[in-house]
């Protein structure tokens, strides 16, 4: 039967409509071309270069990391590769004064921000100094419980924007997360208060095995933002460029006033969700793989810069050596540092123990000092 | 000094830190230009401007969020939860968050926030608004659970939970809100957390309790005079961490102990105080120490509130109980 609502009261068609504003900005297609020109940021070839750096020496941690893990060197680890675009360019758009609220896949944009290698893997390994980045690096402990990550943002930002500082708190969770309802609240909070956050989904098209269609029934993620009233933009996750470009507009907005925005990239995580016993095959197909590998975001931005003569095989290797010199050295002082005790767990609980903590501690100081 | 109700005790702590420290912001549903469904907030945003006492969109999970990251820029966030039966929507934030943030972050960060809530019974609420659920947040180490059971009691500990480095849950009772008044300073003062008031002193029996149930059990212990017991009343005032040394010097005095809470009697700070009395003044003890609470079901509709409530009847029949064992 057809419908006899007049066009003003067609909800059907007001959310297609909505629909389809948010298409998927690009700047660099998957063969490394420029094909969004105007949308170029404004950007130096050094800074290219070091963008490029970070993205090579991120997918050697990655591999590194694997490695570590399987010989148990390490502990929880998620894996990034295929998120470098994602993860490094939106980070590459921040300045050092502002906020990192990551999640747990998320550590990459934390060691960029000034969290030590060597503390990285302590956090994997389980040692609560891990998380205690250096005074002056504005970031969060890897967020587990997904989304809450989100609301803590709005009050970050918030507190920025009563400060009066020029600056932003962005946070990253994935297409799993837009689920929660710590999602919402984060984004709607901080448009509310117009306060300077940048919330990013990375859309990797699995929370751990369910796939993207089945967390909403929203065309895409970007979307949401309108129910938040706040800006929302839909990015190639696997194009540096286009990250990078998203990030900065939205981080140019926040410091002006301009309040938040949503940021969906579209992306992939070739690993597993963990290296905890995750098993990708069990929910993707060799085909879904080969897909997305060809749209990867080093081999596009390589060939990008080759063709600009501003990266080569010797450049990559030098990012390469870096990246595994540098592992080696952390490695080593995360295995140098004495492993934690229960009473440090004790010791971090309040600022003064009570005496319920301190009559325990007691027992703890007597049992590991055997 | 003036004569105030326990919510005029309140607003004043709030007030007296606002004043003296910029960074305390009071924030939460209805807080600003209503000052809150209580009025606990009256006149805070006149008296502070908006920037300091605002309203907060309509999601506990996002209240508990912002405090989280306003702590981290600096601030001492003082938010209210509407009612306690609330608190299930903001657990992650509270559990999950605050009370973790000093350990997970290898000591660099912690949460200095004091959320406050309105719980107890007795005043014919709609559902889910009057539970006891501080047995809920005793059991989560990081925090510390403040209790108060008067005015003067409410603005000394209110202000010593807002100085306080680690996040604090300051549960109201709603009965005592506007039970009575008293005298209450009108400085600041601090009243430390962690340690019990003895409301009543006595020889024969020892009442360890809190909130509400502290005036049921001066009621009792009114009473219980008559029948020639001298009865003496604790009240703990903070529940996490417990006063235990005040406990056991008065167990040890008196040689029996009864414990009174409003809450269920499943899982609870009076099983808690129970086990310590047994862990350190088990020989102390002529009688064993009973319980008065609440029955281990949900918090009622308003109709069988009267009932299902302790109250100083149940007290004095416990009490006797232990006192004739």
């Amino acid at each position: 039967m057809a419908s006899n609502k007049t066009a003003q009261f067609d909800a059907v068609k007001t959310l297609s409509k909505i629909e389809e504003h948010f298409e998927m900005f690009q700047i660099l297609d998957q063969e490394g071309n420029v094909v969004n020109e105007d949308a170029m940021p404004d950007i130096s070839d050094e800074d290219l270069q070091e963008l490029m750096h970070r993205m090579v020496y991120t997918r050697i941690l990655d591999q590194r990391s694997i490695s570590l893990n399987r010989q148990g060197r390490l502990g929880f680890y998620a894996p990034t590769a295929g998120q470098e675009a994602s993860q490094i360019a939106s980070h590459f758009a921040l300045e050092k004064e502002d906020w990192v609220v990551p999640g747990y896949r998320d550590v990459p944009q934390i060691i960029w921000h000034g969290l030590p290698l060597s503390q990285a893997f302590l956090f994997s390994r389980g040692h609560y100094l891990g998380n205690k980045s250096p005074e002056g690096v504005n970031v969060l402990p890897p967020q587990i419980i997904i989304g809450a990550q989100y609301v803590q943002t709005a009050g970050i930002a918030l507190g920025l924007k009563k400060r009066g500082k020029k600056a932003v708190a962005i946070t990253y969770t994935g297409d799993g997360g837009s689920s929660q309802g710590d999602f919402y609240e984060g984004i709607n909070f901080a448009g509310a208060y117009s306060a300077p956050a940048i919330f990013v989904v990375q859309n990797n098209q699995f929370a751990i095995s369910t796939p993207r269609d089945k967390q909403t029934a929203g065309k895409t993620i970007a979307q949401k933002a309108v129910s938040a009233g706040i800006p929302g933009i839909l990015v190639d996750g696997m194009d540096p460029l286009a990250v990078y470009a998203a990030t900065k507009d939205a981080r140019d907005r926040a410091v002006n006033g301009e309040g938040p925005t949503l940021i969906e990239t579209l992306c992939y995580r070739y690993g597993p969700h963990t290296m905890a016993g995750d098993d990708p095959t069990r929910y993707r197909t060799d085909e879904m793989d080969t897909e997305w590998e060809k749209k990867d975001p080093l081999v596009r931005f390589r060939k990008f810069l080759e063709d600009k003569n501003l990266w080569n095989e010797e450049k990559e290797n030098e990012s390469i050596e870096k990246a595994k010199e540098e592992i080696k050295e952390a490695i080593k002082v995360a295995d140098d540092t004495p492993k934690q005790k229960v009473t440090d767990l004790m010791e971090n609980m309040y600022e003064e123990m009570p005496s319920n903590l301190q009559e325990q501690y007691e027992i703890y100081k007597e049992k590991e000092s055997k | 000094m003036a004569q105030m109700t326990m919510i005029q005790a309140i607003t004043d702590a709030l007030r007296t830190e606002m004043k003296n420290d910029e960074n305390v912001l009071v924030f939460g549903e209805d807080v600003g230009l209503n000052g809150g469904v209580f009025r606990a907030t009256e006149g805070l945003q006149k008296e502070y401007g908006e920037d300091r006492v605002f309203d907060t969109p309509l999601a506990e999970s996002g209240i508990g969020g912002l405090a989280i990251g306003l702590a981290l820029e600096g601030y001492r966030p003082v938010p209210e939860i509407q009612f306690f039966g609330f608190v299930f929507e903001v657990m992650d934030s509270v559990s999950g968050q605050m009370a973790r943030m000093r350990y997970r972050s290898g000591g660099k960060y912690s949460s200095p926030i004091t959320i406050r809530s309105p719980f107890g019974g007795g005043v014919h609420t709609p559902e889910l608004h009057a539970d006891s659920l501080e047995g809920l947040m005793a059991q989560q180490p990081g925090l510390k659970v403040v209790i108060p059971s008067t005015p003067k009691d409410a603005k000394g500990l209110l202000i010593a939970s807002i100085r306080d480095n680690d996040p604090v849950i300051f549960l109201e009772h709603m009965k005592l809100y506007r039970s009575f008044r008293e005298e209450v300073p009108e400085e600041d003062y601090t009243i430390e957390l962690g340690k019990a008031d003895v409301k009543r002193e006595g020889t024969d029996l020892s009442i360890i309790t809190y909130g509400a149930m502290v005036h049921e059990s001066l009621k009792a212990a009114e009473a219980l005079e008559k029948d020639g017991y001298s009865v003496e009343v604790i009240d703990l005032r903070t529940i996490q961490p417990i006063d235990i040394e005040t406990i056991i010097a008065s167990v040890e005095k008196t040689n029996r102990a009864i414990v009174v809470q409003e809450a269920q009697k499943q899982a609870g700070i009076a099983a808690s105080v129970v086990a310590e009395i047994n862990d350190r003044a088990i020989l102390s003890l002529e009688a064993p120490v009973l319980r008065v609470t609440a029955a281990d079901t949900v918090f009622p509709f308003s109709q069988a509130e009267s009932v299902w409530l302790p109250n100083s009847k149940d007290v004095i029949a416990t009490a006797k109980k232990v006192l004739e064992f």
